[in-house]
């Protein structure tokens, strides 16, 4: 795309005469064309993902939800950005303030740099690295920093306990959540993202997977801090856990993470389970839909499966979640591993044979 | 955990049930109905904001008679009455301080005239409390404003009086 633009005659003049800007400012430039467009059309659908959240919960509970901005409350995600931009951020008198402060720039500078891995269409990747899915994994790894050190920088009991509970929650569900990627990279051979959709699978793997998939979406919900795992901000027993000290645009930062995660997960089930961008069940014949649409389609779908547990499920008790996260995913997914590698063995299905 | 109960819970029927059942409800009518441009149907008893009503010739019913103001629980009504020019008794002063109203009803119960009335109207909220401290003059004005709504929600009412 860019070569187009460097052969019109007056840039190529251009650029010859100023070698400097042909070698470091072009690309730097370019670099950053390629981030904000992926990176804007993700905030924009973020914001949409919060009002889509009102939507589907207030169909589900017989409510209309937001009515008032804009045509059908369209314009409501704008005006709640507004009313947090304008807003004073509140630095409590016992907060450690530098570590208060850059508890939710983690946070959210966390959930946007996982995306530079993830290929939202056919060659539209901002990097195409060969341990895509390891690097998603350190960096979903990495977010319960913010959270934990929110938790504790803001010297709150409720932020420290909400913070504690997110750290305990997040590492366990994480253990299954690797398993369940160890059993997809045992059937792509691959830990780049692209290959991972590209490359053949057999239906019956598809079905073998299924269990994994359900697993992988469960512990998305637990590794969000999501319903019904949202313990840690548990608004009716801790006041909103690890983010109750925080006001205006810090919140709005944890806020606004906390749903990039959730797209960035989805996202990511979308790559390892349902085929990234490519058409739905292998019907060719819909390959005309670009491939960015389907990704789209493919994480509004299990976005709406996030939403809709939301709307279903009571929250989990802090045992009950730590009993399922050990003692029921981790041996199911151990054992499915050894189950999913074996029958690919005795099939000759697996990748590289 | 009998053997039912494992399989159950292992394919996740009841969770599937429980999402069926919700995704269900998502395409019912929603029960609520969009507040400031539609509203509910409200009872003829509902009992709102206080009026001063006027007989149809204009002259005020009420007669200074401090039955309302006597029966008043929360004692927030407040009356000064002397004799007019034409030797008939009014108020000169009628004051309902609403923040102290529990909107019991009692004083149009008491009313023998039928002057102090609680209207249908339920939207006077203020951004001050001294706005909400209502004179004899903005009680006549609520009663002219609402006259049509009061007589017909007291016609209603009657037969059960």
């Amino acid at each position: 795309m860019l070569d187009w633009f460097l052969h019109i005659p007056a840039v190529a003049a251009f650029l010859k005469e100023f070698p400097f800007v042909a070698v470091y400012i072009v690309p730097v430039a370019w670099i950053i064309v390629k981030i904000l467009a992926l990176v804007v059309p993700l905030l924009v659908i973020m914001a949409y993902l919060t009002y889509a959240e009102r939507k589907v919960l207030g169909a589900i509970q017989l409510r209309q939800g937001p009515m008032m901005v804009g045509p059908y409350g369209l314009l409501q995600a704008f005006a709640d950005g507004i009313k947090l931009f304008s807003k004073e951020t509140i630095i409590p008198t016992g907060a450690d303030k530098t570590l208060f402060i850059i508890a939710p720039m983690i946070t959210f500078a966390l959930s946007l740099v996982a995306w530079a891995v993830i290929p939202v269409g056919k060659g539209l990747v901002l990097a195409n690295i060969n341990v895509g899915m390891l690097y998603i994994f350190a960096i979903s790894s990495l977010g319960v920093y913010g959270i934990i050190v929110a938790g504790w920088a803001s010297n709150s009991r409720y932020a420290f306990l909400g913070g504690m509970r997110s750290a305990a929650q997040m590492i366990s569900y994480e253990v299954s959540m690797g398993f369940v990627i160890v059993a997809v990279m045992l059937a792509t051979g691959s830990l780049n993202m692209t290959d991972i959709v590209t490359v053949h699978r057999p239906w019956w793997v598809s079905v073998l997977l299924f269990p994994m998939f359900v697993i992988y979406v469960i512990s998305a919900l637990a590794e969000t801090n999501r319903a019904p795992f949202d313990l840690p901000e548990g608004e009716s027993e801790l006041v909103g856990g690890y983010n109750v000290e925080y006001s205006a645009m810090t919140f709005a930062l944890f806020f606004l993470g906390e749903y990039l995660n959730m797209i960035l997960l989805s996202g990511t089930a979308t790559i390892l389970f349902l085929g990234g961008w490519l058409p739905p069940f292998g019907l060719h014949a819909l390959a005309f839909v670009p491939g960015v649409m389907w990704f789209t389609l493919k994480v509004c779908f299990i976005l709406f499966i996030f939403l809709w547990a939301r709307g279903t499920l009571p929250r989990y008790r802090y045992d009950q979640l730590m009993r399922l996260g050990w003692k029921v995913f981790l041996p199911f997914t151990l054992v499915w591993v050894v189950i999913v590698a074996g029958t690919l063995l005795y099939n000759h299905a697996l990748p590289g044979m | 955990m009998s053997a039912t109960k494992t399989v159950r819970s292992f394919f996740l029927i009841e969770l599937i049930k429980g999402f069926a059942l919700t995704f269900s409800y998502m395409f019912k009518k929603s029960v609520t109905i969009n507040y400031p441009f539609e509203k509910g149907p409200i009872s003829p008893r509902f009992r709102g904001e206080h009026a001063l009503r006027r007989y149809a010739n204009g002259e005020e019913r009420c007669i200074a008679c401090k039955l309302c103001e006597a029966i008043c629980p929360a004692q927030a009504i407040t009356i000064e009455a002397e004799p007019r020019e034409d030797g008939s008794r009014r108020t000169t002063r009628y004051d309902i301080d609403m923040t102290k109203c529990i909107y019991c009803g009692l004083c149009q119960e008491a009313c023998p005239v039928d002057a102090i009335v609680e209207g249908p109207n339920f939207e006077y909220a203020t951004e001050t409390h001294e706005e909400l401290l209502y004179d004899k003059e903005r009680l006549l004005a609520n009663g002219d404003r609402w006259e049509a709504q009061i007589a017909a929600t007291l016609e209603a009412d009657k037969k059960y009086r």
